[in-house]
Parts: structure tokens; C-alpha cells; sequence
């Protein structure tokens, strides 16, 4: 009697054991398991091609795209940027007095988390503190002028691998599994998650379009969409997933929208900054 | 005489007649109920409205507490006020309703979302 009573305190925890494991967090073995998933998946896609998205997955798509970056669709957002970055707010100062490194290849270090104000800050958010430390209102996260103002600033970070640091601190990883639940929670009356695509259909057609793999997903952004007919922001690109699935978007840079980004860009360190990117 | 005599003890109901006159009484009945049934239900007022109204509301400000509203949702609640405003309160009960039962099912799952979404982790 004895020993069937600990064989089945044996075999209980022998079950439990998995579940203390997934709730758990441990963002460096998830960032393990995430990488293998893909690269075991997607074996003939070079590491650093992922950040390419629907190109590293389709021989056809790729064709078109090295024609398409000749004359690059977001050169326009690229210049303009450039020129906004470089012009002094009203005070004289710019944007280089507000970054380190005066603003140039910095880009693979957003999001961060900020352990003073306790929450994720994202490259968008960093250059709206900016202006308005320096007395200029805001500008909007999903309008043209902060995609050409981040297009510029990504471009002096192509090829600089991701380097996203979670610090010691119970805030910042309640942000990582917030970031995490939103990307695996199914939302919208069609209830689909972000993984629902960018995972387990990953490399899969939905109508004419390719899906990207999450991994190195939001190395790309800003993006130019030809669908969109302009740039788009990394706010744009969340708010218009979640449309499409028919779930109503959050405020542009609400810290759930923070959070995924911060656990999105985890999983791609290591990966360069392709940015500012173009898809379909 | 004895006609009228005949007439007299002829039975007033005999058994095959009142038979006649039971179906007729169901037939009647029938037709009564189906008449009933079929009369058009009584159309909606504007506090009929209200009332369905706040409940979709009530509902769809749940939904938001958990950041987890459907667009559906929100194009009902339009559907249901624009009626309203046109007098249609007919159909603003019938879009409000549906509404409140689109918030359901969106805070439903978020509710079960939010127990398994582990189950979806790459591990």
C-alpha cells in the first residue's frame, strides 16, 4: 500500500513538473527553443535571411523583391527622414542630443526597458520623449512622419545584430511575459494569435501572400507595404494584424503593443537590422 | 303530430354529431391559436432599446477592461444606434442583442485565452 501511494506521488510529479516548467519564465531558453523551431523547420534558410521575411521562404517572391530594391519604395521615407533627423527644433537642439552615439546605429538596441519609469520603451516612443523634452508636440506613432524619422535611423543600423537586454528586474520580466501571452493569446472573432500566422503557418501562402516566420520579423520595420500604398510603423503593422483577425487595436505603442515588441526582438538577437524593409 | 312528436324525441345531440362538434371545437381552437401565433409580435419601443442597449455596452466594457473587443462587436453597436436614430427599433433591439452576444464571446475568450495560451509556446 505504502509504495503504490509513493509510486502515484511519483508519477504526479513526474506531470506536474512540465507545468512549473511553462510557467516558468526563462527568457533565454525560450529564446533557444524559439531559434530552433525555425532553423530545424526552415533547415535551407541561412540565420540572418529570416529577417527578410516572405523572401527567405519563396524563391519567386525573393526574384521580385531584388528587382523591386533597385529603386527601393521607401527611399522617399528614407531621405525625408534623414533631413527631419538633421533639422533643429525650435530650441536649436536635434534628435542626436537625446540618443547615445548622437542617434547613429543604435536602432538594434530598441526596444529597452527602462528601469526608472518601469516600462518598455521602443525606438518610436524614445523619439516622441525627445521632441517633447525639447518643447515640440509628438508626432502620431501611425502617420508617415515617424516611419520616415525610424526608416532613417534603422538604415544606420543595417547589419548591426539585435542586442536586446533583459535587465535583473521582476518588472522587465513581467514585461517579457506580457509581450509573450500577447503574442501567443488568440484574439479577434477569428480568433487567431500573432502565432497563429507568424508560427504555425509561417512560410504558408494566405491568398497571395506569404507569411513571415516571427523570427527576425521585426528586424524589417519600418516597412514600406505595397498594400498600404506608403509606410508603416511598427504601431501600423500591430494594429492592422489585429484588424484583419476583426479584434479591435490597441493605442498605438499601448504597453501590450511595447511588451510583444520588447519579446519579439529578444528572440532576434543575434540577427541584423534590415530596416526600413519593403513587403507586398 | 307525430312529426312534431318525432321532432321532440329526436335526440338533440347524437353521438356521430357530437363527435362533428368536438373536431369542429378543436379545428376552431387550432385555427384560433395558429391566428394568435401568427399575429405580428409587438414592435419595440425605445426603452425596449435602451435597456438592450446597456446590456451590449455593459458588456463590450468588460470586453475592453481585458483589451480584447472584437470589431464585430463595435459595427453592431453602430448598426443598433443608427436604427434607433431612423425609429427602427425593431431592428436597433435585434443589432444591440447581438452585440451584447458578440461581447460575450469575446470575453469568453479571452477568459480561456488567458489559461491556455501557454499551450501554444514553442518549447
Amino acid at each position: 500500500m505504502g509504495r503504490a501511494v509513493l509510486l502515484a506521488v511519483a508519477l504526479l510529479g513526474l506531470f506536474a513538473q512540465p507545468l512549473f516548467a511553462a510557467d516558468k519564465i526563462d527568457p533565454q531558453a525560450d529564446f533557444k527553443a524559439f531559434r530552433d523551431y525555425f532553423t530545424k523547420r526552415f533547415p535551407k534558410v541561412p540565420l540572418n535571411d529570416f529577417v527578410n521575411g516572405p523572401y527567405s521562404m519563396d524563391a519567386d517572391l525573393r526574384k521580385q523583391w531584388v528587382e523591386i530594391d533597385a529603386f527601393p519604395p521607401y527611399q522617399f521615407a528614407l531621405d525625408k527622414g534623414k533631413q527631419m533627423f538633421e533639422t533643429p527644433f525650435a530650441n536649436g537642439k536635434t534628435y542626436a542630443d537625446c540618443f547615445p552615439n548622437k542617434g547613429i546605429g543604435i536602432r538594434q538596441n530598441y526596444p529597452y526597458f527602462d528601469t526608472k519609469s518601469g516600462e518598455v520603451v521602443t525606438l518610436d516612443v524614445a523619439l516622441n520623449q525627445c521632441r517633447q523634452a525639447n518643447g515640440e508636440a509628438p508626432y502620431d506613432y501611425i502617420k508617415e512622419d515617424m516611419a520616415a524619422l525610424t526608416a532613417y535611423m534603422a538604415y544606420t543600423s543595417r547589419g548591426k545584430p539585435f542586442d536586446i537586454k533583459i535587465p535583473d528586474d521582476p518588472r522587465a520580466l513581467a514585461a517579457y511575459r506580457k509581450g509573450e501571452e500577447y503574442f501567443y493569446t488568440r484574439r479577434g472573432q477569428l480568433n487567431f494569435s500573432c502565432a497563429s500566422c507568424h508560427v504555425q503557418s509561417a512560410g504558408d501562402h494566405i491568398r497571395t501572400e506569404v507569411l513571415a516566420p516571427a523570427l527576425g520579423l521585426v528586424a524589417a520595420l519600418p516597412i514600406y507595404r505595397s498594400e498600404w500604398g506608403g509606410m508603416g510603423t511598427t504601431s501600423r503593422r500591430l494594429t492592422s494584424c489585429n484588424s484583419q483577425v476583426r479584434a479591435v487595436p490597441l493605442k498605438p505603442e499601448d504597453d501590450l503593443y511595447r511588451d510583444v515588441e520588447y519579446y519579439l526582438s529578444y528572440m532576434s538577437n543575434g540577427l541584423p537590422i534590415s530596416g526600413p524593409g519593403a513587403r507586398p | 303530430m307525430n312529426r312534431a312528436m318525432n321532432r321532440t324525441k329526436r335526440p338533440t345531440t347524437s353521438p356521430t354529431a357530437n363527435r362533428r362538434l368536438h373536431r369542429r371545437a378543436v379545428s376552431l381552437a387550432i385555427v384560433l391559436l395558429l391566428a394568435g401565433l401568427a399575429k405580428p409580435a409587438v414592435a419595440a419601443s425605445a426603452d425596449d432599446f435602451t435597456a438592450a442597449l446597456a446590456k451590449a455596452e455593459a458588456a463590450e466594457h468588460d470586453a475592453a477592461a481585458l483589451k480584447n473587443q472584437w470589431t464585430t462587436t463595435e459595427t453592431e453597436l453602430k448598426a443598433a444606434q443608427a436604427a434607433a436614430k431612423a425609429g427602427n427599433y425593431d431592428d436597433a433591439v435585434k443589432y444591440a442583442q447581438k452585440a451584447e452576444a458578440l461581447a460575450n464571446a469575446s470575453i469568453a475568450q479571452a477568459r480561456e485565452q488567458a489559461a491556455n495560451w501557454t499551450a501554444a509556446v514553442i518549447r
